[in-house]
């Protein structure tokens, strides 16, 4: 038997290494990227004031709980997995924890108690996908209704939360020499985002979540703790949109079941346009944070405005969305 | 002794997969493990790295009893393994795919650097110089296979090496590459099992093998003994007129009278240079050459599938422009292809749907066809390509390969096309399929339709073919007649030289 297969292999040369060609990988970030900036420079030109310091700034501010939360997603998302719970379990979250504050719960009780709400949901939400091999689709949309109803469960009304402790956090600011500030929850959520990009980057869970979302089988079949990199993933995300809740409590000094409404749809929104694969297995934490921008730069930009609908924001983020998946598309597909 | 399972048996709904079979390893051997498609090697090996649990019987280790959970106990154990499909991560570096899971560290943070040198190191020994922090889907199908085994090698305490057909996508010089590398771990101590459907490599690397046939064990043998027409006789549990009465037929030249097909000046640029091609009715045209060389880029141009930038196709006489498959598939062309796996079956969907398919579809899904008639149709062609088990109702995923490009082969048949185009019918299944479906294509063709054979097998292509083309570098450098005077190193010489002798 004639076994005639591929050619003679020309070995793949090192020397490419020094000339700058970006990845195919980092595309989609650097696309983003570039958006902002073209973002920017329109709201620059156009708007007097928008070049300020704080304007960035408050972005940030106003954007750190969902960029927490975004955080989480991007594990979820390139695992290929997907977590419709976060906004319900933001409500949740905030629910409980006024809840507890008005009963006279001290706050250092509090917190933990909140934390683990989304902690233990995710956990579940992780190990029904796992075990049962249920689609994370279903599960966590099953998640979703169930915190959104426990949070109603618990109370139908916006609850003031007037706890000393949370009234501090909330009005701590960072302020810098030229006048300008950022809140505790910028601090907080720049810290996730380090912590996220370190482990992502360079710890064996970081790259188990990578090598899931690149085939999952084959992860399995390498030997690498699938079942437990999955479920860690969800715990990771409910974690994520837990300390969102409690950012968001601190954001609005308030506890309401109907808090976080469409914020999932925001959060994954935010890791896809910053580069993330929906299907898995490519993304950086950078683009996720570079997406929460254009997301609260898009807000900004409206409100600069004046004139507009709020709900442009909607209508350009949909069009952002279309543009950046069938950017993927065009990428992965000249990349095989 | 490293490895001796006994007695070991696994059932799965409807299937028994291994019935009491009987297995053992020595340090420093290369062991064949033989047997037909569905026999129940796959079986065995995933018994042995974990990913199924045992019904029954018991596995020893270096004398102690075990029992895997998974996959990641069976190779703490020492017991590595390279899949037949690449199992690796397309996304991630190369020096990654070798190294997750056992990542070199310091306070639990990946030491990147180190990792490559790792790699590069790793790599070396199989003379594999590229670079590992590129992205593995960046390199070709071979190098992968390489890289599979870099990883599956590069773990410390490897006592057993299982390479499942690690060589049905390397070349002849890679092969010798990789068994160059197998020779040096057995003399280190490593006991390998080797499955291939090569017989010439098993013959070349293997010191003993174990044949298994419907699941049960027939027996251990030294390579030595066992001459290679009767581990083909055991293997195939039958004697082998089948397999020589096609080599003894005559292939009558075909009546050129009717041309079903005919291209000029065909070509797409990065892909095929401008060729001239005629397939007549009941022709049998070979396509040979090495792969990469074009051949399946012809077929998709005649197909429909890719479109030609240059150059005139005509069906029947009259000039055609092929937007898509469709239209291709409305002339009569159908086109079964290489990769059945993820471009042909649909392993979730039953024997009977599957084969259905391409009919329902040339209908259009407007006109379903009567259950009927769909059943008398797929009856029709189970019993005529003889796919096993029988059952139509069965899902196509638990079939064997050899069965699995059956029913690829009847979901085109029974579109009754002119023109068949199929692209490496025989890759990867077994001796007795691999002759049944040879056989098919004969009588195909004495029917009437005319084949355009793909295969990267000479042996196979000079056996059924009127007229074999060959290509060279996306380029079809000649058009042999078949006749006494062409044997495979006439086309080797073509192919190597890309000019006539």
């Amino acid at each position: 038997m004639i076994d005639v297969t591929s050619p003679p292999r020309t070995p793949a040369k090192k020397t490419a290494r020094r000339v700058y060609r970006p990845n195919t990988k980092h595309i989609p970030v650097l696309a983003t990227l570039a958006l902002l900036i073209v973002m920017y420079s329109v709201g620059v030109y156009n708007y007097d004031g928008f070049g300020d310091t704080q304007v960035i700034l408050n972005v940030f501010v106003d954007n750190a709980f969902l960029l927490v939360v975004a955080v989480g997603m991007t594990f979820v998302i390139l695992t290929g997995g997907i977590d419709l719970s976060v906004g319900a379990v933001i409500a949740l979250t905030t629910t409980v924890a006024a809840t507890l504050l008005n009963a006279g719960w001290p706050a250092g009780v509090v917190l933990p108690v909140a934390l683990l709400i989304g902690t233990v949901l995710g956990f579940g939400m992780g190990a029904v996908i796992h075990f049962f091999k249920v689609e994370p689709f279903i599960a966590t949309l099953a998640g979703m209704f169930l915190a959104r109803g426990l949070s109603l469960l618990i109370n139908r009304n916006s609850i003031p939360i007037t706890n000393d402790f949370w009234t501090q956090m909330a009005q701590k600011r960072f302020r810098f020499d030229d006048g300008v500030f950022i809140s505790l929850n910028v601090v907080i959520a720049v810290v996730v985002v380090v912590i996220a990009a370190v482990v992502l980057a360079w710890t064996r869970f970081g790259r188990n979540v990578y090598a899931i979302g690149g085939n999952a089988d084959s992860a399995l079949l390498m030997g690498l703790p699938v079942g437990r990199t999955r479920i860690a993933v969800y715990t990771l995300s409910g974690f994520c949109a837990s300390l969102g809740g409690v950012l968001y409590s601190f954001y609005t000094s308030s506890g309401y079941s109907l808090h976080g409404q469409g914020l999932e749809l925001d959060a994954i929104a935010a890791v896809v346009i910053g580069g993330v694969l929906l299907t898995g297995g490519s993304g950086y934490v950078l683009g996720t944070v570079l997406g929460v921008l254009v997301l609260g730069l898009i807000q900004t930009i409206i409100t600069f405005q004046g004139d507009l609908n709020s709900w442009w924001t909607r209508i350009v983020v949909g069009i952002l969305l279309f543009a950046f998946i069938v950017l993927q598309r065009l990428v992965t597909r000249k990349a095989k | 002794m490293v490895l001796q399972m006994t007695g070991i048996r696994k059932v799965f709904p409807g299937v028994v997969a291994l019935d009491g079979v009987d297995f053992r390893l020595l340090p420093g051997e290369i062991h064949a493990l033989m047997g037909e498609n569905g026999a129940g090697k796959s079986t065995l090996i995933k018994v042995l790295t974990g990913v199924y649990d045992i019904d029954g019987g018991e596995i020893e280790l270096a004398g102690e009893r075990v029992r895997f959970t998974g996959p990641l106990q069976a190779q703490q154990a020492g017991i590595s393994t390279v899949y037949q499909e690449v199992n690796l991560c397309p996304n991630l570096s190369v020096a990654e795919n070798i190294f997750i899971g056992r990542e070199p560290r310091r306070f639990g943070r990946i030491q990147w650097s180190e990792m490559r040198r790792r790699a590069d190191k790793s790599l070396a020994r199989l003379d594999l110089d590229i670079d590992v922090s590129a992205q593995l889907d960046s390199y070709s199908l071979a190098i992968q296979q390489m890289v599979a085994i870099a990883r599956a090698t590069d773990i410390g305490n490897t006592r057993v090496l299982i390479l499942d057909e690690p060589t049905s996508s390397l070349d002849a010089s890679e092969v010798e590459q990789l068994f160059a590398v197998m020779r040096r771990l057995k003399e280190n101590g490593t006991a390998i099992l080797f499955v291939s459907h090569f017989l010439d490599q098993v013959y070349e690397i293997a010191d003993r093998m174990t044949v298994l046939r419907n699941g049960g064990l027939i027996g251990e043998y030294r390579t030595a003994e066992l001459p290679q027409m009767q581990l083909v006789s055991k293997m195939i549990g039958k004697e082998l007129e089948a397999l020589e009465q096609i080599e003894e037929e005559v292939r009558e030249a075909p009546r050129r009278d009717r041309t079903i097909i005919e291209a000029k000046g065909l070509g797409r640029t990065g892909s095929i240079a401008p060729f001239d091609l005629t397939i007549h009715a009941g022709e049998v045209v070979g396509l040979a050459g090495l792969l990469g060389s074009g051949r399946t880029e012809l077929a998709r141009l005649l197909f429909g599938a890719d479109r030609p930038d240059s150059g005139d196709l005509a069906v029947d006489g009259q000039p055609v422009k092929f937007h898509s498959p469709r239209d291709a598939m409305t002339r009569g062309i159908a086109f079964s292809s290489e990769n059945r796996r993820t471009e042909g079956i649909i392993g979730e969907l039953t024997v009977r749907e599957n084969i259905i398919l391409a009919l329902q579809a040339a209908r259009g899904w407007t006109r379903p066809i009567p259950r009927r008639r769909q059943d008398e149709l797929v009856d029709r062609y189970v019993q005529a390509l003889q796919i096993r088990p029988a059952d139509p109702e069965r899902l196509v995923r638990d079939l064997s390969g050899g069965n699995q490009q059956k029913v690829l082969l009847a979901r085109w048949l029974i579109t009754e096309p002119r023109l068949l185009i199929i692209d490496e019918p025989t890759r990867g299944i077994d001796v007795g399929a691999k002759a049944e479906i040879q056989r098919l294509v004969a009588q195909l063709a004495d029917g009437g339709m005319a084949v355009l054979f793909v295969s990267a097998e000479l042996e196979e292509v000079l056996r059924l073919s009127h007229k074999i083309e060959v290509l060279r570098d996306r380029r079809l450098v000649e058009e042999l007649e078949n006749g006494d005077d062409v044997d495979a190193d006439r086309i080797m010489h073509t192919i190597a030289s890309g000019a006539t002798p």
